[in-house]
C-alpha cells in the first residue's frame, strides 16, 4: 500500500501538488440519485472559491447501468478532462472491480465496504464505508434510501478533503430549491458520512481543498441551458424540436425560461411558439416555414437529426430562408454512442444537402459562447437569409462549466433585408433574388405584406431573379454564383478567430469548440515541460477569413486539433486553401467518445515532431479526407 | 340575389366582389398541366371560392409539396405569397408559417402521392394538431410527373395503362383524417363545379384543418378502362351525401328546407353550412356516422362525395399554443427580449 512516507512533502508521487489539484471519479448506477450528490459535491468545492468542472460519462439508459461523474478540481483553472484519476468513489458493484483495476498506483478508493475491493490491489489507498449501515438510521423510509445513500460519500469526502459542511448544506439548498425536507434528509446522510470518516478513516493521503477566491461571482451552468437562455434573449419566437440526446435539455430549458419570461403579463399569452414535432423532418420544416414567414425560428438536434434534416436545409439554402440549427454533436455514425461526445458533424453540416451547398457554422467553446452565439446565429441567419448552424457538442451541452455571468445583449436585433409595404411603395419594384447591393444578399418580403409588389413564389426548384420558375442555364448559374458571393460576404461577418501568437513559436495550433480547454493546458505543458512555445488560433466560425491563412503562413507547422477520426475541420481548411498552406497542416485527432485530454494533444504533437520534421507520421496523424 | 341590369351601359361595369376586387386578382399564372387535367378545374374553383368569399389575397399564404398537384398554387392567387416545399412535407412548412403569423389564411395543395405515400407522417400529425389550413388533396391515384406509377390511394384491382394491377389496399385519407381528429373532412370530384365550390367556401370559413380529398383524374396516365380514378368511373360510381349549400356570413339569404333531412352548421366566421337530403339520422358532427358511411359505401363499390364531418367548435393549433393576438413575426424587441433584470435573476440562481 502506498503511504504518506512514500510521498514527497506536499506533492503526490507524480509531482502533482495535492492541494486544490486533483480529480474525483464517481462510479454509480444511473437512476440512483447520484446526480444530486455529484452536483452537491461539485458546487461545494466551487463555493469554496476553487475552480472546478464536472463531466458526466453516462450510458444511453434510464436506470440500472453504470455511470461515471468526473470532477476536476484545479487551482490554475484547468478544466479539461484528465486521463488519470486521483480519487475513485466506487459505488457500482457491477463495475467496481474493473474500476479499481484500471486505476494508477496511489489512487484513493472510497468504496462500499461489502464489496471488499481492498482485496484486489495493494498499491491503492482504500477507504471502506458501510453505506447501508449508515443510511438506515438517517433515512427510516426504506424506499428513499437508495436515493439518499449516495450523499454519504459527499460527507466522507468532505471530511477527507476538508470541504466545509456548511457549503454542502448550501449546495443542497440550491439543488432542491424550496424542498426543505429533501435538503434536511440529504444533509443528514452527508453528516453521517462525515462523522463516520472522522471516527473511522484516518487520513492516508495528501489531497485536500483550501479556500481560494477564484470563483467569486461566477456561475455554473451547462451549455444547453446557456444556449436556451441566449436564444430567449435573442428573441426566438418559434422553436420546433424532436427529442434526441444530447440536445433535448436545450428544448426543455427553453420551455422553462420562456414560460418564466416570455408570457405577456397582461394577457397571459405567449410571445413564442414551441412545438415538439413528430420527427426531425417536421421540426426543421416548421422552423423553415416560420423563418419564411418572418419569425426568429430555430431547432435543436444531434447527428441523426442532422441527417434527416438534410433535404430541408438544402431547400432553405436555395430558397434563402433564415433558420438557426443547434447541433449538439454526439458520437456517430448511425446511432453511434448517443451519450458520448464528438466533433463529428463538422464536414457534414458545412455542406448539408445534395447539390452545391455551404452553410455558416458557429463554433462555441464555452457556455458563455453558447449564450452569445445563439444571438449571433439569429442575426446572421436573418441577415444572410440562410440556415446557420451552431455546432455545440455533448461535452459542452450537457456538462457543468464555470463561467463569468453572461452579459445582457445590448445590440438591437438584426432582422435583415425585409421590405415593408412602405418600402415597396417607395422602391416601385421588387425582385426577390436580385443582388441590389453587390453583397449577394437579396431583399425579401413576408407573407401578409399588404402591397401588390410583395408576393412571390418560394420554391426549391430553379428560379430566376424574380422568383419565377426557370430551367434556363444562365438563370441557374447567376443564382448559384450570387449564393457564393453571399457566402463570401459572410466570411467577414461571422465571428473571427481568436489568435494568441507567441513570438518564438514555430508551431501553431488550430482548434475549435470544446477542444479549446485541452489545447490551452497542452500548450502550457508543451512550453513548461518540453520547451516548445506554440501559437494558437481558435476558430469561432465557418466560413474562414484571411486571418486563418496568415496564421498558417507564419508558422513552420500547424496542428489542427479536433475530436473526430477523419480530421474534418482540417479537411474543410484544405478546401479553402492552396498547396502552400496545406503542406503545413497536420492533425491531432481524438475520438474515443470521451472529451479530449491535454495529454493526448501533447503526445500527438511531440510524436509528430520527433518522427520526422516535415514528414507525416503514421500513428498520431489521422487520415485526411480529400488528401 | 338582385340582378338589376344597368340602365346606362355606356361603360360596362366591372364586376367586383364584396371587397371591391376583380376576379383577375384571384387568378395566377397560366397552367402548365395537361389539357383536361382535373387539377385545372380545382384551380378554377379555388379562384371562385376566394373571390366569392372576398378574402384579400395578401392575407393568404399558399403551400404545396412536390408533384403535378403541387404546381397548381402557381395558377391561382398570384397576388398571394406561395411556398412550394419538399415532397410530402408541406404540412410542416405550413404549420411553421401559420405559427409565425396567425393572421394568415393558409391553403395547401397536395397530391395523393405527396400526402398518402411520402407525406403520410406529416399529414397524420397535421390533422392531429388541427392546424388552421385548407388542405386539398388532388387525388388521381398515380404519380403523373414520373409517368404514372401507382400511389397509395390507388384502389385494389385498379389497372395501369401498361396492364400492371394494383394489389395493395388504398389508404382512404378521409377515414384516416376522421380517425385522427380532423375537424372538417370532405370528398369531392374535380368535375363537380357546384359541390366543390360550396365545400371550398365552407373550408375557408372553417377554423382548423379543412381536409378535402378531390378525385381529379389524370388524363394522361390514369383515365383509361380499369382505372378507378377516371372520369367515367367516377361518373358511374359517384353517390352524393346529400346536397351541400353554403351561405356566407355577409349574405342574408333564407333557404327553405325540409326538416329532418337537413343539418345546419354555423361556421367559425358566422357563415352557415347547410347539408340537405342526408340519409336519415346522419349527423355530420358525429365521426362514427362518417366512418360507417365511408366503410359501408366502399364495400358497396360506391364513391361517396360530400362533407362527411364538421366540428366547428374545436380549438385549432394556434389557439392551443396560447399565442398573443399579434403575429409573432413582427413583435417588437421589447416584447421578445426580456429586460436586464431577468438575466440578473437567472445569473443569481446559478452562482
Amino acid at each position: 500500500m502506498s503511504t504518506l512516507s512514500s510521498r514527497n512533502g506536499g506533492m503526490t508521487s507524480n509531482g502533482q501538488t495535492a492541494v486544490n489539484d486533483f480529480n474525483i471519479h464517481v462510479a454509480t448506477v444511473n437512476g440512483s440519485g447520484s446526480q444530486t450528490s455529484n452536483m452537491v459535491l461539485l458546487r461545494s468545492i466551487f463555493q469554496m472559491g476553487i475552480p472546478v468542472c464536472g463531466k458526466n460519462l453516462f450510458p444511453s439508459n434510464i436506470q440500472g447501468l453504470p455511470t461515471w461523474f468526473t470532477i476536476r478540481v484545479n487551482k490554475n483553472g484547468y478544466i479539461a478532462r484528465r486521463e488519470k484519476n486521483d480519487i475513485l468513489v466506487a459505488m457500482n458493484p457491477e463495475t467496481a472491480q474493473e474500476d479499481v483495476r484500471k486505476q494508477e498506483p496511489g489512487t484513493i478508493v472510497i468504496y462500499d465496504e461489502p464489496l471488499n475491493l481492498n482485496q484486489l490491489r495493494d498499491d491503492l489507498i482504500f477507504y471502506p464505508v458501510p453505506f447501508d449501515t449508515l443510511v438506515k438510521p438517517v433515512c427510516p423510509e426504506a424506499k428513499l434510501r437508495k436515493l439518499v445513500r449516495n450523499m454519504i460519500y459527499d460527507g466522507a469526502l468532505a471530511r477527507l478533503l476538508g470541504i466545509d459542511m456548511a457549503e454542502v448544506e448550501k449546495a443542497l439548498k440550491q439543488q432542491f430549491k424550496k424542498k426543505a425536507k429533501a435538503v434536511q434528509l440529504n444533509f443528514e446522510a452527508a453528516k453521517a458520512g462525515y462523522q463516520f470518516a472522522g471516527e473511522n478513516l484516518p487520513k492516508q493521503d495528501l489531497f485536500r481543498v483550501e479556500r481560494m477566491n477564484e470563483t467569486q461571482g461566477k456561475i455554473i451552468i451547462d451549455g444547453n441551458s446557456a444556449a436556451a437562455m441566449g436564444s430567449m434573449f435573442a428573441g426566438v419566437t418559434v422553436f420546433t424540436w424532436y427529442p434526441i440526446t444530447p440536445s433535448s435539455s436545450l428544448g426543455e430549458a427553453l420551455i422553462e425560461y420562456t414560460k418564466r419570461y416570455r408570457i405577456d403579463p397582461q394577457t397571459k399569452q405567449a410571445t413564442f411558439a414551441i412545438v415538439q414535432a413528430e420527427d426531425e423532418l417536421a421540426a426543421i420544416g416548421m422552423a423553415i416555414g416560420a423563418g419564411w414567414a418572418g419569425a426568429r425560428a430555430m431547432t435543436a438536434t444531434s447527428g441523426p437529426g442532422i441527417s434527416l434534416m438534410a433535404e430541408f436545409v438544402g431547400l432553405a439554402y436555395y430558397a434563402e430562408i433564415p433558420v438557426v440549427i443547434f447541433d449538439i454533436q454526439r458520437v456517430g455514425p448511425s446511432t453511434g454512442l448517443p451519450t458520448r461526445t464528438m466533433q463529428g458533424d463538422i464536414l457534414f453540416a458545412a455542406t448539408l444537402s445534395h447539390g452545391d451547398t455551404k452553410h455558416p457554422m458557429l463554433l462555441p467553446c464555452s457556455v458563455e459562447e453558447c449564450f452569445i452565439m445563439a444571438g449571433e446565429a439569429f442575426d446572421l441567419a436573418e441577415e444572410f437569409q440562410t440556415p446557420v448552424f451552431v455546432m455545440s457538442d455533448l461535452d459542452l451541452g450537457m456538462n457543468y462549466w464555470m463561467s463569468d455571468p453572461f452579459k445582457y445583449p445590448d445590440k438591437p436585433l438584426n432582422r435583415g433585408k425585409v421590405l415593408s409595404a412602405a418600402d415597396l411603395e417607395r422602391a416601385g419594384k421588387f425582385a426577390r433574388y436580385k443582388d441590389i447591393d453587390g453583397d449577394g444578399i437579396p431583399y425579401r418580403t413576408l407573407p401578409g405584406t399588404k402591397h401588390s409588389l410583395a408576393p412571390y413564389f418560394t420554391r426549391g426548384s430553379g428560379h430566376n431573379e424574380r422568383a419565377g420558375y426557370s430551367e434556363r442555364p444562365e438563370d441557374y448559374k447567376n443564382n448559384v454564383d450570387r449564393l457564393t458571393r453571399k457566402f463570401d460576404t459572410a466570411r467577414q461577418r461571422v465571428p473571427g478567430p481568436v489568435i494568441d501568437e507567441k513570438p518564438q513559436a514555430e508551431i501553431g495550433l488550430i482548434g475549435y469548440g470544446t477542444s479549446h480547454w485541452a489545447i490551452e493546458e497542452a500548450r502550457d505543458r508543451l512550453r513548461d515541460e518540453h520547451g516548445m512555445p506554440t501559437s494558437y488560433l481558435r476558430l469561432r466560425a465557418y466560413p474562414f477569413n484571411g486571418e486563418v491563412r496568415d496564421f498558417i503562413h507564419k508558422h513552420r507547422r500547424v496542428f489542427v486539433v479536433e475530436q473526430n477520426r477523419d480530421a474534418q475541420m482540417h479537411s474543410l481548411l484544405k478546401l479553402d486553401f492552396g498547396a502552400a498552406e496545406i503542406e503545413k497542416l497536420r492533425s491531432v485527432c481524438y475520438y474515443d467518445g470521451l472529451p479530449i485530454t491535454p495529454a493526448s494533444i501533447v503526445r500527438g504533437i511531440l510524436s509528430d515532431e520527433k518522427a520526422a520534421p516535415g514528414a507525416r507520421p503514421v500513428e498520431a496523424v489521422a487520415k485526411v479526407l480529400f488528401a | 340575389m338582385s340582378t338589376e341590369v344597368a340602365t346606362a351601359p355606356a361603360t360596362k361595369a366591372v364586376k367586383v366582389n364584396r371587397i371591391g376586387l376583380e376576379i383577375t386578382t384571384y387568378r395566377g399564372k397560366k397552367t402548365t398541366l395537361c389539357a383536361g387535367c382535373g387539377h385545372n378545374a380545382i384551380t378554377e374553383r379555388i379562384i371562385d371560392a376566394f373571390y366569392e368569399m372576398g378574402v384579400d389575397p395578401y392575407q393568404v399564404a399558399k403551400f404545396s409539396g412536390i408533384g403535378c398537384s403541387s404546381k397548381s398554387p402557381a395558377y391561382f392567387l398570384e397576388s398571394a405569397h406561395g411556398f412550394n416545399a419538399v415532397h410530402g412535407r408541406m404540412p410542416a412548412v405550413a404549420t411553421g408559417a401559420l405559427m409565425a403569423n396567425r393572421h394568415l389564411v393558409g391553403i395547401g395543395v397536395s397530391g395523393d402521392g405527396d400526402t398518402a405515400s411520402i407525406g403520410i407522417g406529416q399529414f397524420v400529425h397535421m390533422m392531429r394538431r388541427n392546424v388552421p389550413l385548407i388542405y386539398i388533396i388532388e387525388d388521381n391515384g398515380c404519380y403523373g410527373l414520373t409517368k404514372g406509377q401507382f400511389s397509395a390511394t390507388a384502389d385494389v384491382g385498379s389497372k395501369l395503362k401498361t396492364g400492371v394491377v394494383n394489389d395493395l389496399p388504398a389508404i382512404d385519407t378521409c377515414v384516416l383524417a376522421i380517425e385522427l381528429g380532423a375537424t372538417f373532412v370532405a370528398r369531392s370530384f374535380s368535375g363537380d363545379k357546384k359541390q366543390l365550390l360550396a365545400i371550398l367556401k365552407a373550408a375557408i370559413s372553417h377554423r382548423g384543418s379543412a381536409m378535402i380529398d378531390v378525385i381529379s383524374p389524370c388524363v394522361t396516365f390514369n383515365d383509361h378502362d380499369g382505372s378507378t380514378k377516371s372520369y367515367s368511373y367516377v361518373k358511374d360510381h359517384e353517390e352524393f351525401l346529400g346536397d351541400v349549400s353554403f351561405v356566407p356570413f355577409f349574405e342574408d339569404i333564407t333557404i327553405e328546407y325540409e326538416p329532418g333531412t337537413t343539418k345546419e352548421v354555423t361556421m367559425h366566421d358566422g357563415s352557415r353550412l347547410l347539408l340537405s337530403k342526408l340519409p336519415e339520422d346522419y349527423d355530420p358532427s358525429n365521426p362514427i356516422h362518417a366512418l360507417r358511411l365511408l366503410t359501408e359505401s366502399k364495400h358497396r363499390g360506391e364513391l361517396v362525395t360530400g362533407i362527411f364531418y364538421v366540428n366547428a367548435e374545436s380549438k385549432d393549433f394556434i389557439q392551443l399554443l396560447n399565442q398573443v393576438d399579434e403575429p409573432l413575426n413582427t413583435l417588437p424587441i421589447e416584447r421578445v427580449r426580456p429586460g436586464p433584470q431577468a438575466l440578473e435573476e437567472l445569473m443569481e440562481e446559478l452562482k
